[in-house]
């Protein structure tokens, strides 16, 4: 333990801890921008750029920066002397001055860190004018914007990019004051490996990263008399859209979101969770074809967008063992412009499928091409993250928090807790087992439901399931850093697993690059988490093979899970894509 | 901007052999990329998604220390490099003047290739012969006293050796 003194607090700390935690764990608030600490998740972006949390310590001649300086026995620290004050103003008003000051227009406006900061430290004007970065925007991914004229360069993206997700699209280029965070060789982000988690967007202090925003087409396509416009919602989104109308962390919004969808005037309010029952029946019937097939094994679940990206240009040898399924919302699109609308008398080409998702990735999937067929044109016309949703919301004039509960549509908006849990990690491989254990174990009564040993929030987690005398053996991965090394052990053949969950962002969808800001608190996920699970207990189906519709849906239309109209409908393929 | 014109290679044999000769392979990016621009005479996007794959680097990275460094060259280079003197001597001497008539006669601005890859045109500081001021160097070769009228003979000179050479 070390010994220290900070602002006149005697306190003792584990060695290494550094100066700003010591300070943290008095009570005492230094201002930060760069530092990031996610630890649940392995990241820390401790690169010590901004300087904006230097203080002085007794003895030495020069401010230090506190995220990244260790303590020494018998430190005397004062964080908040004038001179401590007026260098951070000092730093801030620098950064400031080669920062555009469009506050008043910007998508972070009132959700900034850097203008909380310079609201913090009082900032009243900007004494340094100089040349200001210019840049251009790269729009040219359907899912994330890139403006560097706004990028405080910080390195949070770098290190989410590189060190958890292991993905790589970003590093500083160029030097001095023309620095940017940019792709390899200046490239255009589609044309980069990038998987669209938006993990960058989710750890962006200011607008440099943002998603792309899709809300004044939807908007058109609702006024548009001529369509019919469907809003699905995808489970994580009903456990984090009350953040953004400051309900407490954790509430369940279910019935809110669905009245206030309907406010908005769209025509059908249905739940992307009736088409996780859906996925489950078609991944539960290929799990146990491949099993009872001597099939290629492990079978790897295919919902998230970002992950199925990430293994099209990272593991391209390994293309043949994930699930063929699309993932929910492709699958909710498809039977919305067969099934229901002949059910509704609808004409296909009318319908307007728009999916409300917390990720941003789910926007580059609606884009690829094998997911439009002949017979349905594009499964899915427009994707909005639980962000945007929150902003329509408020452009609406709707007044959120004092809406009544409403139930979603018939047909395609019942659901069952298997599906609800899709939004957490484990949540699908824990919904699929469901299915597959009381298929497999048919003289059981009572089949297990809570797999509780799926559950939970460590990086990679391994399970042995034991269904009908048969023991299944189960990964579990979130995070595309875990998921590499889940992949590397399965291609060079040195572990066996029967099937494997992976999700692309650290926690699953509760924590999607397209979430409400969880401003730098994983305790924020597994809230969410949390929810998601007591939404799953409270619904009187919890297995997605028992939802009514779901059955009516076989009966009347697609025949056989895993038949041959599911397989055209409701599955994909993948393809190689390059590492750049 | 000159056209970056990607080379597709099979591989990179010196390279390959160079990587093998190092004794530390962890800090192996700047060397490699400073004996690829030996090798070569600049880093082009194919051999920097060499260098990145043979190291097993993101792109991003390799991309990001060869845009750092002033030192390596990211276009290729022309066959004569010329290189106007902006000291403080030549620079008083009308140099800024002699610049721009390169510029004009070789229809590029500083720092950029023609297109037929002769010539690069660059700005230098001080060569240490101020006595001659304003100098211009073309390789090794120093002209001195240059005007801007000077400059159709100098780029002259170097189209006819050129022409020599193809023919």
């Amino acid at each position: 333990m070390v010994e220290l003194t900070i602002n006149n607090l005697k306190k003792s700390v584990p060695e290494g801890t550094t100066i700003l935690e010591a300070a943290r764990s008095l009570g005492i608030h230094i201002p930060t921008l760069c530092h990031l600490d996610l630890h649940d998740i392995k990241m820390v972006n401790q690169v010590g750029t901004c300087r904006v949390c230097m203080v002085e310590v007794e003895g030495r001649r020069n401010l230090l920066p506190s995220c990244s300086t260790t303590v020494a026995p018998g430190m005397v620290i004062h964080t908040n002397t004038n001179r401590a004050i007026r260098a951070r103003r000092t730093i801030v008003e620098l950064l400031l001055s080669n920062h555009p000051s469009d506050c008043l227009i910007c998508e972070r406006n009132q959700n900034c860190e850097l203008q909380s900061l310079a609201a913090e430290l009082g900032i009243r004007e900007i004494r340094y004018q100089g040349p200001r970065l210019r840049a251009e925007k790269d729009t040219s991914s359907y899912s994330i914007v890139r403006n560097a004229e706004k990028c405080v360069l910080c390195r949070r993206c770098e290190t989410m990019c590189n060190e958890v997700q292991t993905v790589g699209v970003y590093s500083a280029l160029h030097r001095g004051f023309d620095t940017v965070i940019g792709t390899a060789f200046d490239k255009p982000m589609l044309d980069t490996a990038c998987t669209f988690c938006g993990q960058c967007v989710s750890v962006c202090p200011t607008a440099a990263l943002t998603e792309t925003n899709d809300s004044a087409k939807v908007w058109e396509a609702i006024s548009d008399p001529n369509k019919l416009v469907i809003a699905q919602t995808a489970p994580a989104v009903r456990v984090a859209l009350g953040e953004a109308f400051g309900l407490p962390v954790g509430t369940r919004i279910t019935g809110k979101m669905v009245a206030a969808l309907r406010r908005m005037g769209f025509d059908k309010v249905m739940d992307t969770d009736f088409a996780a029952d859906l996925t489950i029946m078609e991944e539960a019937s290929e799990l146990i074809h491949r099993i009872q097939h001597n099939g290629r094994l492990p079978i790897l679940t295919s919902c998230c967008p970002a992950w199925v990206k990430f293994i099209e240009h990272q593991f391209p040898s390994l293309l043949d063992i994930p699930s063929t399924c699309k993932s929910p919302h492709e699958m909710f699109g498809a039977i919305a412009k067969t099934y229901l609308a002949e059910k509704l008398g609808v004409d296909p080409e009318k319908i307007v499928v728009v999916s409300i998702m917390p990720c941003l990735a789910k926007k580059f999937e609606a884009k690829r091409e094998e997911l439009s067929g002949k017979e349905v044109g594009t499964n899915v016309d427009y994707v909005i993250s639980t962000r945007e949703l929150a902003r329509m919301i408020r452009e609406a004039g709707i007044n959120f928090t004092y809406l009544p509960d409403e139930d979603f549509d018939d047909m395609m908006g019942e659901s069952t807790g298997a599906s609800v849990i899709f939004g957490t990690t484990g949540g699908v491989i824990e919904a699929a087992i469901r299915t597959a254990a009381a298929w497999l174990d048919k003289d059981n009564p009572s089949p297990q439901i809570d797999f509780k040993s799926l559950r939970g929030i460590e990086g990679i987690r391994e399970a042995e399931v034991e269904i009908a005398g048969m023991k299944l053996s189960i990964a579990i991965a979130h995070g595309l850093g875990n998921a590499r090394k889940l992949l590397t052990e399965i291609r060079d053949g040195k572990a066996q697993y029967h099937a494997i969950e992976i999700m692309a962002c650290p926690s699953g969808c509760v924590g999607g690059g397209g979430q409400p800001y969880h401003g730098n608190n994983i305790e924020v996920l597994k809230k969410r988490a949390g929810a998601l699970y007591a939404e799953d207990e409270s619904k009187p189906l919890r297995r997605s093979h028992e939802n009514p519709q779901i059955h009516k849906l076989y009966e009347e239309f697609l025949g056989e899970p895993y038949g041959d109209l599911a397989h055209e409908l409701l599955h994909t393929h993948y393809h190689e894509r390059d590492i750049l | 901007m000159a056209q970056e014109s990607v080379e597709v290679r099979e591989s990179y044999p010196e390279l390959d052999a160079f990587y093998d000769s190092l004794s530390d392979k962890n800090g192996a990016l700047i060397p490699m990329l400073h004996r690829a621009q030996g090798e070569y005479g600049y880093l082009s996007q194919d051999v920097q998604l060499y260098v990145a794959h043979k190291l097993g680097v993101p792109a991003s990275k390799v991309y990001g220390v060869a845009t750092f460094y002033s030192l390596f060259n990211l276009e290729r280079k022309g066959q004569y490099k010329i290189n106007v003197c902006l000291g403080t001597a030549c620079y008083v001497r009308g140099s800024e003047a002699v610049l721009e008539a390169f510029e004009k006669e070789l229809n590029i601005k500083r720092s950029e290739t023609t297109s037929d890859g002769l010539f690069t045109l660059a700005s230098i500081r001080c060569v240490g012969a101020c006595g001659l001021a304003p100098v211009v160097m073309v390789g090794e070769k120093v002209y001195g006293r240059v005007t801007p009228d000077d400059v159709k003979g100098i780029v002259d000179e170097y189209l006819g050796k050129a022409g020599e050479g193809n023919g």
